[in-house]
């Protein structure tokens, strides 16, 4: 007895483990998304909010690359997987010897780093726009085109790597058979080997379509001025990180969960539907008994529920108003703040710094000393002077005997972070 | 409509390896025919030829006086049946049978209703939803006929069509192929490597070995009188002897096979190619050939009883003659008893028109 808690005692707490890997840091973010901080994090908890939807909305640039993502996405698979196909087909019908060397050459852009093929791309069409001398308003200089190409090198390379492994279970009679029955080669194609390729282009299909959404290191050269979805996430990153990206992610992770699921009710609907003849028919009382929950498990019915789940979540979530708990949550951060700056400086307070962190609360997420006041005295003329500057630039750290002065002085400095705030001798 | 199909001494050569070797014949429209021979020998690569996925190295294939050449297998009225039958996975039972009108632009309604109609004939009515993989073995097979049937092809191709099925139905379903052979009137070539299949089945067979065609003719005429030491050897049972030849005149051949006596097989006026005197010879005499004899008589020899099995309505005997083992067949007449003395020796021998003297030549691997 004791043995047999034991025993399931260490693979469930293993598993507990592997599962809180896997899926902990997707359950932060997803909590992070209804977090009001101006930070992504879950403590402090300030306010349940869905406001970091709206400003997803909101954000053009975002939004635009997301529409050039799909459409990158659509025109990598409507080149990758006829590639993918033809080289998969190929592949399956030479020698052994020049299968191994054709193999090689095609799975070469896998194992080229993206980022030489994001360059080469971008190198190669130029070269040849430029020797055809065509403007920069060609489409060979076109971002889009050229992100298509350059991800469709390897993604092919994926897609065939799919293609391949079900083909080898081709029966290559099987299209004997239908050229000796009068078909033609493309009847036999069409109506023998596609229709048994046909699951392996489903997934290949998806495969594809997410290579191509998620890829950065190609993209980021081929794309040229233009922008993709990861390309304005990346430099969201570098730029201040807010909750809206954790909005982005609850938007995948919520897609993916209604493909699955759906996929899932779909896939098991077909099945239920090729079992034997014999077994279709309900014939024993205990599948009469079945008959609703089967109906429940029907895929309109699955797709009609996740449509109401979705829409719901959508209609609550817009309604939902948090700037009351928003507004008390800043007040009392203003108070706190208040409190600490007289506790460290009872002797001059410095009127315009008590402003400052309010009137740029946004300037710099990542500098936690924002909400506990900054470490030492400052004089007044400095954060008055340029609040954007960040009220807390190191630079009032500087060791430097006469502080108040350049830092007056500079022309204000685009972020806290410019390495010249931190440069010593001024 | 019937037509033949001729071979024009079709050479077929993959990269320095000959698999078919001058092929020349003749199948009649509405013939039954059979190529025989061990794996290997090239059967099916003759058969891909006539179908039209193999292009003959050298020669020329005709079906019904027309040219083959450069005609697709698509465009040939032939339909192969293949050694793995080539069902299709994923289509209906009816679909299978209805492929063949369905690239050929039938409209669906008749076409249902053809399958149906072919579905009656290979007696499996009312089987037309059903998926390939619901039916059995024996039943595919018929599917696989119904759908070659299914244009009224001018040539049926049959590669071993009833290698994979059990004995039971293998046996069942040579009367069927027969039996739809003759209700469509249509040419059937058949391959195979069980004689059996071909003897019962062919109006013809072509006995084949690595790649050569060996002989072509009736059964009958292939089991008793086999044009080479290759079809003596590898059609039936046969006892070989290799020997040579001491004399020869115009009622039979006097061979010296190393039992201490001269043996005497008749010639006939259709035998074929007979070895001369004095060059080495094999001697063939079939199991049920060989019978008790009297010692002394002639065309008899003495011999060592080594085994003896029972087979119910045969009795098969083991036999040792000089340093040849060879087997004798006797017909079980109910009374038993042994047929060698008490020192398990006896005498046995044939009539000179049971033997066959052909030139000393390759035999069939035992
Ligand atoms: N495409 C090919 N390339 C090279 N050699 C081949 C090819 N096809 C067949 N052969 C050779 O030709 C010979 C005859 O093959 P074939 O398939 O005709 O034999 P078969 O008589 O049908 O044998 P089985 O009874 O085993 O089916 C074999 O030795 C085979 O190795
Ligand atoms: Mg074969």
């Amino acid at each position: 007895m004791t043995r047999k808690t034991g025993t399931g005692l260490i693979p469930g707490l293993y598993l507990l483990l592997f599962f809180a890997y896997l899926f902990g840091p997707l359950i932060i973010m997803v909590i992070t998304a209804f977090n009001s901080s101006q930070f992504p994090r879950i403590r402090p908890w300030e306010c349940f909010t869905t406001g970091w939807f709206a400003k997803l909305a909101a954000d053009d640039k975002l939004l635009a690359g997301i529409g050039s993502s799909l459409v990158i996405g659509i025109g990598v698979i409507a080149v990758a997987i006829p590639v993918g196909l033809a080289a998969a087909i190929l592949l399956s019908q030479v020698g052994p010897r020049l299968r191994s060397a054709l193999y090689t050459i095609f799975i070469a852009p896998i194992l080229v780093p993206g980022v030489v093929i994001g360059l080469s791309t971008l190198i190669f069409w130029g070269r040849i726009a430029g020797f055809l001398g065509l403007s920069y308003k060609s489409f060979l200089y076109d971002g889009t085109f050229l992100t298509i190409l350059g991800q469709v090198t390897f993604i092919a390379a994926y897609s065939m790597l799919v293609f391949l492994s079900r083909i080898q279970r081709f029966d290559p009679t099987l299209t004997e058979a239908a050229l000796d029955m009068g078909a033609t080669p493309t009847q036999a194609f069409c109506k023998v080997l596609l229709p048994f390729m046909a699951p392996a282009i489903g997934s290949a299909t998806v495969l594809a379509f997410l290579a191509s959404l998620e890829n950065y290191n190609t993209t980021v050269f081929t794309i040229v001025s233009g922008s993709t979805f990861t390309t304005v996430l990346a430099s969201k990153v570098r730029y201040g990180l807010d909750p809206s990206i954790s909005a982005v992610a609850v938007i995948i992770i919520g897609a993916t969960l209604v493909a699955a699921i759906l996929y899932e009710s779909w896939r098991r609907d077909k099945a239920r539907r090729l079992l034997p003849a014999g077994r279709r028919v309900p014939a024993a009382p205990a599948d009469l008994w079945l008959a609703p929950v089967r109906r429940l498990t029907h895929p309109a019915f699955v797709g009609a529920m996740l449509a109401v789940v979705v829409g719901g979540s959508i209609w609550a979530g817009s309604r939902h108003d948090s700037s009351a708990c928003e507004a008390q949550i800043m007040e009392n951060k203003r108070a706190l703040q208040q409190q600490f700056m007289q506790q460290q400086a009872p002797a001059s307070p410095p009127p315009a710094a008590t402003t400052a962190p309010v009137q740029a609360p946004a300037s710099s997420v990542f500098a936690p000393s924002n909400l506990f006041s900054s470490p030492a005295p400052e004089p007044a003329p400095a954060p008055a002077q340029a609040p954007a500057n960040g009220a807390f630039a190191p630079s009032g750290l500087a060791p430097s005997s006469e502080a108040p002065a350049p830092a007056g002085q500079q022309p204000a400095p685009a972020s806290p972070f410019a390495p010249s705030n931190l440069a010593p001798s001024q | 409509m019937t037509k033949e199909v001729s071979l024009d001494h079709v050479w077929v050569e993959f990269e320095n390896f000959v698999a078919v070797e001058d092929a020349n014949l003749t199948i009649a429209g509405g013939e039954f025919f059979s190529f025989l021979g061990p794996s290997g020998c090239g059967k099916t690569t003759l058969l891909r030829c006539i179908s039209g996925f193999q292009e003959p190295t050298l020669g020329r294939i005709r079906i019904g006086n027309h040219d083959m050449k450069g005609v697709g297998p698509n465009r040939r009225p032939t339909a192969l049946i293949f050694q793995n039958l080539a069902l299709f996975p994923l289509r209906s039972v009816a679909d299978n049978i209805a492929f063949p009108l369905e690239v050929r632009g039938v409209e669906k309604r008749e076409r249902r209703r053809r399958a149906d109609e072919l579905l009656e004939m290979i007696a499996l009515p009312g089987q037309g939803d059903k998926r390939i993989d619901e039916l059995s073995g024996g039943q595919k097979q018929r599917v696989a006929i119904a759908r070659a049937l299914a244009v009224k092809p001018d040539i049926l191709l049959l590669d071993e069509p009833l290698s994979a099925l059990d004995l039971k139905l293998r046996q069942h379903m040579r009367t069927e192929l027969r039996a739809i052979q003759k209700q469509v009137g249509l040419t059937f070539i058949y391959i195979t490597h069980d004689q059996g299949e071909a003897l019962t089945m062919s109006d013809r067979v072509a006995v084949m070995s690595r790649g050569k065609i060996q002989q072509v003719a009736d059964s009958r005429t292939i089991y008793d009188r086999p044009a080479t030491s290759f079809v003596a050897s590898f059609v039936g049972e046969n006892n070989a002897f290799a020997g040579t030849v001491l004399a020869k005149d115009g009622q039979g051949i006097t061979i010296d096979a190393g039992l201490g006596v001269p043996l005497v097989a008749a010639l006939r006026a259709d035998s074929g190619v007979t070895p001369a005197v004095g060059e080495p010879c094999h001697l063939f005499i079939r199991p049920e050939a060989l019978v008790p004899m009297t010692s002394g008589s002639p065309n008899s020899f003495e011999a060592r009883l080594v085994k003896e099995e029972f087979e119910g309505h045969m009795r098969h005997l083991l036999l040792q003659a000089g340093e040849h083992q060879l087997r004798m067949s006797l017909v079980n007449n109910g009374l038993g008893g042994s047929v060698a003395g008490a020192d398990g020796r006896l005498t046995v021998g044939f009539v000179p028109e049971l033997a066959v003297a052909l030139p000393l030549g390759l035999l069939a691997s035992a």
